[in-house]
């Protein structure tokens, strides 16, 4: 259960993008996170794994405290919290498995990092993922030769490697092609029910978020101004968070193909 | 927009580099009063040179035809530079690693740093002929003032450039390694030398051909090598020897060079 209380954050001066923002998921949703450019949605994801420091507030992932975490504590904390990246983030000259085995790094020493001797278990973990996602023959390529959904694919597979007890993604469709960023997020929803493990999706498409999520939370200049089912989330919920930005097209708030969704993704 | 009486056709001009037209003929005012002072104010000994031409001109003419007859003498002298050289470059290029991390500022912290900074620009700040005389005065003549004339060099060329290097990296790999729970090394090891290792490896072809032309250098104020038979050889007067060794010179440094451009292309 990840629970986010009172947090502000807040860059030199400036007004505060984050300004105590409170949420709790829990059990194995899937939250998909919505806002305009700016709204603090990064900021929040990333306070939670401190790749960005929180000015003040509580952040507990199961009943862990995480935002005091210094050195060793913090490193074994951060291996807990996989995160998914709108770039990817993969290291480009190393090749997919070495890609996905970084996913290990937390729990490895440094010798077997270097000399990338893995523990078996970690390897066979690896080969299962990567067979899950479908890029298992692609384990000797240079991730840089990958294509885009492929890569994000590897980006999933190496946070998955963390044996993660929460999985964040930043944007993790906003550098594919339409088909592509569907696939992806279908791939995040199912991961999400079969390890049942929740995720938290920071998402500019709205019609994806509805679709393939079961909770959506509306962020408006670092404050939540909805939280819901997706069913719920309508014309006015979608203008208090764009509101004052131009949406032409009204379809961004009707969901792709696809029914019976809901029933299929209930389980505890 | 236009007026309807535009009689007059619209001309446009690149506007000039400098804006205020005092500033900038002033500027070119200054550049030719100091040309001026400058060769009116140096000593050039007119007579001194015509008379030193003819003695340029049969050093010139003694040099043709370059003879390579003592070439035993040519290859040990090249055998000790090559040596020289390529210990150096090995020694430099690994110091100037641990170094270049000191000294970049988005790896380390303040301290280390300004440390790091200081290492590279101490050693950057002597040209190899002065830090050779100190290290002949220091170890003696020979190979071994040398080696680390040149080691030193490299640091601070290879560190400086590889630092730079470092700062540019693509940080989204090292948030990655970070978000994994790696520790410092672990990060380093995998988010950033992989992006550095190509212009590594550049660097130290780069370097290989610069120790091998500044170990001719300085050879001749005694550190060993090429340099040292040069000397001699125009200390003998042997001029068609000293442009056997020049030309043996370039001919070392062509084929460094394209060794060199080969291994680039490789490795990116």
């Amino acid at each position: 259960m990840l629970e986010i209380s009172k947090l502000v954050k807040r860059y030199g001066r400036d007004e505060p993008v984050l300004k105590e923002l409170d949420l709790k998921v829990e059990g194995s949703s899937v939250v998909s996170i919505v806002g305009a450019s700016g709204a603090g949605k990064s900021t929040m994801l990333r306070c939670i794994n401190r790749l960005v420091e929180p000015t003040s507030g509580s952040i507990k992932l199961n009943g862990n405290e995480l935002v005091n975490l210094r050195g060793g504590e913090l490193r074994r904390a951060r291996r807990k919290i996989g995160m998914v990246f709108q770039g990817f983030n993969l290291i480009d000259r190393l090749t997919v498995m070495e890609n996905v085995l970084a996913g290990r790094l937390g729990y490895v020493n440094l010798f077997q990092a270097i000399t990338r001797r893995y523990p078996q278990s970690d390897i066979e973990r690896a080969f299962s993922l990567m067979e899950r996602v479908g890029i298992a023959h692609y384990a000797n390529k240079r991730a840089d030769e990958l294509s885009g959904g492929e890569r994000q694919r590897v980006g999933v597979v190496r946070a998955l490697m963390q044996e993660p007890e929460i999985l964040l993604a930043d944007e993790p469709t906003a550098s594919l092609d339409p088909r592509t960023s569907e696939q992806i997020m279908k791939l995040l929803q199912s991961l999400a029910s079969e390890l049942s493990l929740p995720v938290l999706i920071n998402i500019h498409n709205v019609a994806q978020a509805k679709a393939y999520t079961e909770r959506i939370v509306g962020l408006r200049h670092g404050r939540m101004i909805f939280d819901g089912l997706p069913a719920d989330f309508d014309k006015e919920a979608l203008d208090a968070i764009y509101g004052g930005i131009e949406t032409a097209e009204d379809e961004i708030t009707e969901e792709p193909g696809r029914s019976g969704r809901e029933a299929a993704h209930d389980a505890p | 927009m236009t007026p309807p009486d535009h009689a007059a056709p619209r001309t446009w001009r690149k506007p000039p580099f400098i804006a205020n037209p005092l500033l900038r003929y002033g500027l070119w005012l200054v550049v030719i009063v100091y040309l001026v002072w400058a060769f009116g104010s140096l000593p050039f000994n007119w007579a001194r040179i015509s008379e030193g031409l003819p003695r340029a001109a049969r050093i010139f003419g003694g040099g043709f035809p370059p003879s390579f007859e003592r070439s035993g003498l040519l290859i040990t002298g090249f055998k000790e530079s090559f040596q020289i050289a390529i210990l150096a470059t090995l020694l430099g290029v690994a110091l100037s690693i641990p170094f270049a991390v000191m000294a970049a500022k988005n790896v380390a912290p303040k301290p280390i740093y300004l440390l790091g900074r200081a290492v590279i620009i101490i050693s950057r700040s002597f040209h190899p002929v002065i830090v050779a005389i100190l290290f002949v005065a220091a170890v003696g003549f020979g190979p071994l003032a040398g080696i680390l004339t040149l080691t030193i060099y490299s640091i601070g060329f290879v560190g400086k450039l590889l630092a730079e290097e470092i700062e540019e990296i693509d940080w989204g790999q090292v948030e990655a390694m970070k978000a994994a729970g790696a520790g410092y090394l672990a990060t380093l090891i995998y988010a950033v030398f992989p992006q550095i290792l190509p212009r590594q490896v550049g660097l130290s072809m780069y370097q290989l051909d610069s120790n091998l032309r500044a170990s001719a250098v300085v050879g001749i104020v005694g550190a060993g090598g090429i340099g040292g038979t040069l000397m001699n050889a125009f200390g003998r007067y042997d001029y068609d020897f000293a442009f056997a060794i020049l030309l043996t010179i370039i001919a070392v440094i062509l084929v460094s060079e394209g060794i060199s451009g080969w291994v680039r292309k490789k490795i990116w």
